[in-house]
């Protein structure tokens, strides 16, 4: 019988994979729910991210205030990409294709910038940890934990409360009656595509304080993002948090108790429920 | 008159023929991981190639033509490489084929080669019972069980610590190679009466090293055995040090040597290797060219470590052993390459191969002993603790 502290422990850093995943997925759920794109080229823009901050942080700047800079040059990409998409009117399933596309260019750029051989960003943060009880707590993980949470509850809430967001859920709905009732749909989206650029920064930062880059990894990451966006429900800012955080648990978990090569079913086992259960959701 | 004048042109005429085959370049062919998974390795393998190829152009090729490397990148995908095989042989017909990096692309380019009759010579082939063809020839030094041969080398090496492990925790992710050496310290383990405390398999590519590294610590091994290749061990000892552990002995079958170089929480962490810079290794002429070339060129390719070690080490071997095949043989031909390298040793700058196979082993591999050695991370040096005669000068292994 494993010890309450290992399975405590491994509770915990599943919550931590969790929230990178929803990180992760914050954009990506945004793009492909409301813009109707599926931006494969968030996960290269990830790893962007990451390898900015592993630069600037080489630089002697702070992993945090690289984002001054890289959300938003993102956001400036991310708005770029939407009017690129929406200039040659390409449809959901083609988004995938060409977004496909731009990943590979990006990989190719960071593997030309910065070899295909691992990189690890040293920084203050990746040694402070606490004891709370018998579990560790490490500072990059609660990072990223609190910026998942916070981000995902901004966007959740203006989305709900602001008019802005009401307008941006309008035109998601249905964009020419938005339209006509004076909603300036092309702005919007742009500013959607932008913030998601700017988040997919967000998680770079964080994955580049905790993980070591290598440009093959992006893909790494793919298939699990994907089963959180779609178990948390297109388009939910809040979705692939709480998504994300049940599969890292249970990942954890599973590797607590079994062999870790089973937990990688765990996440797909979830996906396949969802799909199953709630077939209306996708 | 006019048939000396015709005699004298025909003669002429063959001259200039057998001239200008003499100065076309000899065309060998290879791919290489460049990039995907295994791009780290691979870059570090080019870079040692090229390396040894300006040497030995230097030097006037092979049989008297200089040498001309057709690398193409195989992506790290076992698929690509059969075809970019395919295409060396049959579209740019190169005259001589070498291996890729890494088991499963090697598997791959070895079906080419047996289906065209070439010679290949490779490095990284890490599960030898799977190859099956005649004319295939390991220069990575090791030895045609290595599930047997290195379990048993580490745990000698480990065995000389000032408190020798009585527990061991085997970690190992389920690619092919690292897994079968994994499985194969499983039973050296047993067989030298240590108590196996843990035993836990994880995917390739697998991200979250959290909750293994809690269960290693909640073992409590006096020896983690991580059958861990490129970045997983880089990963493990992230996941540990959040959790405060640093466990008492551990060892990493290929490690990213970069990565793990600049990693605090690796001290003393064991890994296998077959040369490190310090002596005795670098006692003679050509690993001190080696080694020097080796540092301008990856300090100009912009790769993290421009140390030799293992990587480079092994790729700048295979092309040693092609030499002396060439020139041993005074032929470009396939058999006849293969056959002398079946009589014959060859002197690397990792130590002396040969290929006398046994019939119960796969063809030209050497059953039971090899020349790899145990490295530790000390002071931020990887310097070799095991066999003792090729431990850096007073290096032992630190220890509990």
């Amino acid at each position: 019988m494993p010890s309450y502290a290992l399975l405590g422990q491994s509770a915990l850093s599943g919550v931590f994979i969790g929230a990178l995943y929803g990180l992760l997925g914050l954009g990506l759920t945004l793009s492909w729910g409301m813009l109707r794109q599926i931006n494969l080229a968030h996960f290269a823009l990830v790893f962007l991210g990451a390898y900015l901050t592993y630069q600037l942080g080489a630089a002697g700047m702070d992993p945090l205030v690289t984002l001054a800079l890289i959300a938003p040059a993102f956001f400036l990409f991310g708005a770029a990409l939407h009017l690129l998409l929406a200039r040659f009117k390409v449809n959901a399933l083609n988004t995938l294709l060409v977004t496909f596309g731009f990943m590979v260019m990006l990989e190719s750029l960071i593997q030309w910038i910065w070899s295909a051989d691992f990189r690890r960003l040293e920084s203050h943060y990746g040694d402070v940890k606490w004891k709370v009880g018998e579990l560790f707590v490490p500072l990059p993980e609660l990072l990223t934990l609190a910026l998942a949470c916070g981000l995902a509850l901004a966007v959740w809430a203006a989305l709900r409360f602001t008019d802005l967001g009401k307008a941006m859920r309008a035109t998601a709905e249905d964009a020419p009656i938005a339209a006509a009732f004076g909603v300036n749909e092309k702005l919007l989206s742009l500013l959607l595509s932008g913030l998601c650029a700017a988040f997919a920064a967000v998680a770079g930062m964080c994955l580049a304080l905790s993980h070591t880059l290598a440009p093959s990894q992006i893909y790494a990451w793919i298939g699990v993002v994907f089963a959180v966006v779609m178990i948390g429900g297109l388009g939910n800012p809040l979705g692939p948090l709480v998504a994300g955080v049940v599969i890292g648990v249970s990942e954890g978990l599973t590797m607590a108790v079994t062999a870790p090569v089973w937990a990688p079913l765990v996440s797909f086992s979830l996906l396949i429920a969802a799909l199953l259960l709630r077939p209306e959701k996708f | 008159m006019r048939f000396i004048w015709r005699a004298a042109a025909l003669a002429a005429m063959t001259a200039l023929l057998w001239s200008a085959h003499a100065q076309q370049p000899v065309r060998i062919g290879s791919t290489l991981a460049l990039t995907g998974p295994l791009g780290s390795a691979g870059n570090i393998q080019k870079v040692a190639i090229e390396v040894y190829i300006d040497d030995l152009n230097s030097r006037g090729g092979l049989l008297g033509r200089k040498v001309e490397w057709v690398l193409k990148d195989d992506q790290s995908r076992p698929d690509l490489a059969r075809t970019l095989y395919e295409q060396l042989a049959t579209v740019d017909k190169v005259d001589l084929l070498m291996g890729p990096y890494g088991t499963a692309s090697i598997l791959s380019a070895m079906g080419v080669a047996q289906r065209y009759g070439k010679i290949l010579i490779h490095n990284s082939f890490g599960t030898p019972r799977l190859a099956k063809y005649d004319m295939q020839f390991s220069a990575s030094g090791g030895a045609g069980d290595p599930e047997n041969v290195w379990p048993n080398l580490v745990f000698d090496a480990v065995a000389t610590a000032p408190k020798p492990p009585k527990t061991v925790a085997i970690v190992t992710t389920k690619f092919p190679s690292a897994h079968s050496i994994a499985l194969g310290a499983r039973e050296v383990a047993k067989k030298r009466g240590l108590t196996e405390v843990l035993f836990l398999e994880y995917e390739f590519g697998n991200r979250d090293f959290g909750a293994i590294a809690a269960r290693v610590k909640d073992a409590k091994p006096d020896f983690v055995f991580a059958g861990a290749l490129g970045l997983d061990g880089v990963l493990l000892l992230d996941a540990m040090k959040k959790i405060d552990y640093q466990p008492p002995m551990h060892f990493y079958t290929f490690p990213a040597p970069g990565p793990m170089l600049k990693l605090p929480e690796a001290k003393n962490a064991l890994a296998l290797t077959t040369f490190e810079e310090h002596p005795p290794h670098t006692g003679n002429p050509q690993a001190t060219q080696f080694i020097q070339g080796f540092r301008e060129r990856a300090a100009k390719a912009s790769l993290p470590s421009t140390s030799v070690d293992l990587l480079s080490t092994i790729a700048y071997a295979s092309w040693q052993v092609l030499e002396a095949a060439v020139s041993g043989a005074r032929s470009l031909d396939d058999k006849a390459l293969a056959q002398w390298l079946r009589q014959s040793q060859v002197d690397t700058v990792m130590g002396r191969l040969s290929w006398q196979g046994t019939p119960e082993g796969p063809p030209n591999f050497v059953m039971g002993k090899d020349i790899y050695k145990v490295k530790q991370l000390q002071d931020g040096k990887w310097l070799v603790v095991w066999p003792k005669e090729f431990a850096a000068p007073g290096a032992k292994l630190i220890g509990p």
